[in-house]
């Protein structure tokens, strides 16, 4: 059977959907003042540095890009098995007071998320903690929602979202495909 | 098979290169939890962990115990002495005891061995072998090759010289089989009367001279000189040792090239090591038992949980 793909944001498609959140994150935190852009592990880690880099230019500061893998913060650990490699975490700086923004590719469960606040937790109390998210594809099993969205896609359970980055797939682009029954 | 490990880690031998490459692999992000304000992960919540000690450790207990603690596990410690074993209990009945407790994991430290293996044969909980006789002691020679590649970066064809009393050491035992699976060349160096017969046949150079040592290696793992020994006949004096096969500041600065420095612990200064090499610019000495902590908690990471048959449920959560 043929697997349906479809490109939802092309490469000039997601640039522009980055420029417009990072204009929107400098908003909500009312300038880049104490502000830390936190990227999870993968994608979210190239996200949070091209947002970085256009914060960075257009309000000429320089904005802290730390990154976070919440495998150990997973809620499913016992029944999956561990993942077998775990990714960097850098956050070398205490959070007490800080805007920390928290950066991924997809919201889906949002299981990610609840990981990733209990463990910036236990990096300091944050002034504030907002979500910006390239894709929103619904289907939410706790109650989170995110502050920035780049695009909001309704697929189906079948279907998955894959974002590609140039630093890891040689392009950009947001793309729908059929999620296969093993996966 | 459980997970990527299997059950238990009783030995490096039976690892294959892959396996000991995932365990070193793994242990690099938890470095960084260890140099947090607050050093705790949930990785292991709600998992119990029994240290089953019978045998004197400072510095392997307490390793082992930062790594469950900082994965969130809860620890109990079990000594010999003051515990049923010194009621004549055996080892079978006291590790079946506690698993009637429900426990996950048990780690172990014996003077028999093969100890480990006889209690993971026995029992449905993980064993981790934490040092049984003169057989091995895992962690520690996967701690020894994670601060070797911590300095040479890769680890194929460096060569590394194991010092000292290689009969009795576990520890000499696990890194030969690591070092060797990883592509490392490996030398020792002692007084014959402490070296196995036929210790060539596991792949590995002879010196009988340390200076000879020296010359050749890029890395000396100079082991303890357990000075029971001296009683038993197998040298005749701590001075003399020393005066042979003791590694001085002056030996090392005869050599080609810098050396790195590795002891397992605990020290004799003046003995097998001197005071100015142990606390010298090229000693890592201190760097492994940091690596230590980071490398069991990578073990216990990669035993722990994993129940596939449950995997399909929690699948495909984002």
């Amino acid at each position: 059977m043929a697997r349906k793909k479809k490109e939802v944001l092309d490469a000039r498609a997601v640039e522009r959907t980055l420029k417009r959140m990072a204009d929107e994150i400098t908003e909500l935190n009312h300038g880049t003042d104490n502000l830390i852009i936190v990227g999870i592990q993968r994608r979210g880690v190239q996200l949070a540095t091209r947002l970085v880099g256009i914060i960075d230019e257009r309000e000429k500061a320089t904005v802290r890009r730390g990154s976070l893998d919440i495998t150990l913060y997973r809620d499913d650990l016992q029944t999956v098995g561990p993942r077998p490699v775990v990714g960097p975490t850098d956050l070398p700086w205490n959070l007490d007071g800080m805007n920390v923004v928290i950066v991924d590719d997809v919201l889906y469960t949002g299981r990610t998320i609840r990981a990733a606040l209990d463990e910036l937790t236990d990096f300091g109390r944050a002034a504030r903690i907002s979500l910006a998210v390239l894709v929103d594809r619904g289907g939410r099993e706790l109650p989170i929602h995110a502050d920035i969205v780049g695009k909001t896609i309704d697929v189906g359970d079948d279907e998955r979202i894959d974002v590609l980055v140039e630093e890891l797939d040689g392009r950009d682009a947001v793309v729908v495909v059929a999620r296969e029954d093993a996966e | 098979m459980i997970n990527a490990l299997g059950k238990d880690l009783l030995a490096l031998e039976p690892l294959t290169t892959q396996q000991i490459q995932l365990i070193l692999d793994t242990a690099e992000p938890f470095k960084e939890i260890s140099e947090r304000a607050i050093k705790k992960v949930p990785a292991l919540r709600g998992q119990t962990i029994v240290n089953l000690f019978f045998e004197a450790s400072t510095r392997t207990r307490i390793s082992f115990e930062f790594a469950e603690k900082r994965l969130s596990a809860d620890t109990v410690n079990v000594a010999a002495s003051g515990s049923s074993v010194s009621k004549g209990e055996t080892l079978v009945d006291t590790a079946r005891n506690l698993e009637a407790m429900r426990i996950d994991m048990v780690v172990i430290r014996h003077g028999a061995s093969g100890a480990a293996q006889f209690l993971a044969e026995r029992i449905e909980s993980s064993v981790i072998n934490a040092g049984d006789g003169t057989h091995e002691h895992p962690t520690q020679g996967l701690l020894d090759l994670l601060t070797l590649r911590d300095h040479f970066k890769t680890l194929a064809g460096r060569r590394v010289c194991i010092c000292g009393d290689v009969l009795h050491s576990r520890v000499a035992r696990s890194n030969i089989w690591g070092l060797r699976k990883m592509g490392v060349e490996v030398a020792v160096c002692g007084p014959r009367s402490l070296l196995p017969t036929a210790i060539e046949e596991l792949g590995v150079i002879v010196f009988d001279r340390i200076e000879a040592a020296i010359e050749w290696a890029d890395a000396l793992n100079i082991l303890r000189l357990q000075l029971e020994r001296m009683t038993a006949g197998y040298i005749p004096s701590a001075r003399e040792y020393n005066r042979v096969f003791g590694v001085s500041r002056e030996r090392l600065e005869r050599a080609p090239r810098d050396l790195l420095i590795m002891h397992p612990g605990p020290m004799n200064r003046g003995v097998e090591i001197d005071s100015d090499v142990a606390d010298g610019p090229h000693s890592v000495i201190l760097h492994q038992v940091t690596n230590g902590v980071a490398v069991r908690m990578a073990v216990l990471y990669l035993l722990a949980g994993g129940r596939p048959e449950l995997a399909g449920a929690a699948k495909g959560g984002r």
